[in-house]
């Protein structure tokens, strides 16, 4: 089967733009892709759009009614926050399946000033949220977090470090919603939204779309491989069952098991990624996903974050972009934007940012419910 | 001693599918079991969807004793609902993972002790539905004398 390369890949600068809509926003984005390959949307075979908050609502070929409407497969796509990630895997899929030569792939997001996600509980009776704990996305995760401290001791400030971190490594990038310093004190003395998750630790709701181009070899070949960059894994796990996941979620296991898959895959092992984007939806979850990606052995993650061994210039640089916190986190997007950014530096474009050398990047989403995406990307040559 | 009736004297109804609000005695959180593999669930099904095993399901009565596996302390939620309050994760002893707002206790975190011991309490909640009707809920409360 066919390797696959992604040939032109680009991201807008995630905002707020209330007098866009959202296949304005992917159109954006798409052009952007197929100008960074040197194509155009008459050389693509196959669209998978991934949106979340419209998924019924068509947008993949809205997109393709703003720049070419060519007839192509449109497949939509959503699996919560991996919807970007997933939209790519299933682009990826088609292609290693002799379907395809050329795929775009797209990601996009409006949310406008949305708040607090997730705790929505319908249907009849009362409304149990905050009356049978809450199910909102900052104390989801906290309580994931505070699962790490009840094993480890983590505590509170560690938490924020994260957050120090991201916010510091956002203002080198130039597509990151955010792009301001913040000291400790200043995160953990923000408003306290789901403790330990202040708000500066929770991940930013912007508009955003990202998009890639992908090639079978065959065709990467044919056009140049001269910025490609190959896709050596791809895996899409949910969560399997275990003891308290239907209760308090699992972002653990599934993404335990998609990490090892995705390295099976490549060929690779932990200790051969230059740079990883990871899904910081709340400063709590990276602490977890330092472990559960093999970054570091259970139990020292704590440790990871307080010798700032994931820094920008450190051992394993983690969420250079600014991640989900600082960067921003539109939902379909995301999963997108990530492979956006690790291609980057395996093309040695990233600028101020760029992680010397790299030659190997992952990165990883969570969609709560549970989705975990992983990809591995390699430079080519 | 649980308080169960309405303030008419009615009897509310559940807040959530496994609240059991028997004719008489108290009330109390019922799950499903896995007779093969001992998973236990909290809603309607016949499937375990641990070991795949179909229709081998038992009522478990859930003990009111357990432990504080883990929480969070909620400042910021929707219209109507009154903050700070604790979102806890307890584990009940013979089986069961609930989740639920701990009361009788400060949302403090240097207060609460992971692994702390808790019991399930019942009370009428404090909203009622469209209908006018009252539902019966419970709370986690610490188990100290």
């Amino acid at each position: 089967m066919s390797d696959v390369y992604i040939l032109g890949t680009d991201m807008i600068k995630f905002g707020r733009f209330p007098d866009k809509s959202v296949p304005q926003l992917g159109a954006q984005a798409a052009l952007m892709a197929l100008d960074d390959a040197g194509l155009t949307i008459n050389d693509m075979q196959a669209l998978y759009c991934g949106n979340l908050l419209q998924a019924g609502a068509m947008v993949g070929q809205r997109v393709l009614q703003q720049i070419g409407m060519t007839g192509i497969p449109v497949v939509n796509c959503s699996n919560a926050c991996a919807t970007g990630a997933t939209a790519f895997r299933e682009g990826w899929t088609a292609i290693k399946a002799g379907l395809y030569d050329l795929v775009l792939v797209v990601g996009v997001e409006q949310m406008g000033k949305a708040g607090l996600l997730g705790g929505a509980g319908g249907g009849d009776g009362i409304p149990t949220e905050g009356l049978l704990g809450s199910r909102t996305m900052p104390a989801v995760f906290a309580e994931a977090g505070m699962e790490h401290t009840r094993k480890y001791g983590t505590t509170f400030e560690q938490f924020a470090k994260i957050s120090v971190k991201n916010h510091h490594h956002s203002t080198k990038n130039p597509k990151s919603m955010y792009r301001i310093e913040t000291p400790l004190e200043q995160v953990m003395g923000a408003e306290m939204i789901s403790y330990p998750n202040t708000k500066l630790m929770c991940s930013v709701n912007v508009d955003g779309a990202a998009a890639a181009v992908i090639a079978s070899e065959r065709k990467a070949r044919e056009l140049g491989m001269r910025r490609a960059v190959k896709v050596s894994a791809s895996i899409l796990t949910s969560d399997p069952y275990t003891e308290r996941d239907l209760a308090m979620p699992d972002v653990n296991t599934c993404t335990r098991r998609a990490a090892a898959a995705a390295y099976e895959m490549a060929g690779l092992g932990a200790e051969d990624v230059d740079l990883v984007e990871l899904h910081d939806c709340f400063a709590t979850a990276e602490i977890l996903h330092y472990e559960n990606l093999g970054l570091c052995k259970d139990g020292e993650a704590g440790r990871l974050i307080d010798e700032k061994q994931t820094y920008l210039g450190g051992r394993i640089p983690v969420n250079v972009s600014g991640g989900l916190l600082s960067k921003g986190h539109p939902l379909g997007a995301t999963g997108v934007a990530n492979i956006y950014e690790v291609s980057t530096h395996l093309r040695g474009e990233a600028g101020e940012r760029q992680v010397e050398g790299a030659k190997v990047g992952m990165t990883h989403v969570i969609g709560l419910g549970s989705a975990c995406a992983i990809h591995l990307l390699e430079k080519v040559g | 001693m649980p308080e169960t009736a309405t303030a008419s004297g009615g009897t509310p109804l559940p807040v959530v599918s496994f609240l059991k609000i028997p004719e008489t005695g108290s009330p109390y959180l019922e799950g499903l079991r896995c007779d093969e593999c001992k998973a236990v669930f909290l809603d309607e099904r016949t499937t375990c969807s641990s070991c795949g095993t179909r229709d081998k399901l038992s009522a478990l009565r859930l003990s009111d004793k357990g432990s504080l596996y883990v929480f969070s302390i909620v400042y910021r939620s929707f219209p109507g609902v009154k903050v700070p309050y604790i979102s806890a994760i307890v584990d009940l002893e013979g089986g069961g993972t609930v989740k639920g707002n701990l009361v009788g206790i400060d949302p403090d975190p240097a207060k609460l002790k992971l692994g702390m011991a808790v019991r399930t309490i019942y009370e009428i909640a404090p909203t009622k539905d469209r209908a006018g009707n009252e539902y019966l809920t419970y709370y986690f409360t610490p188990q100290e004398a």
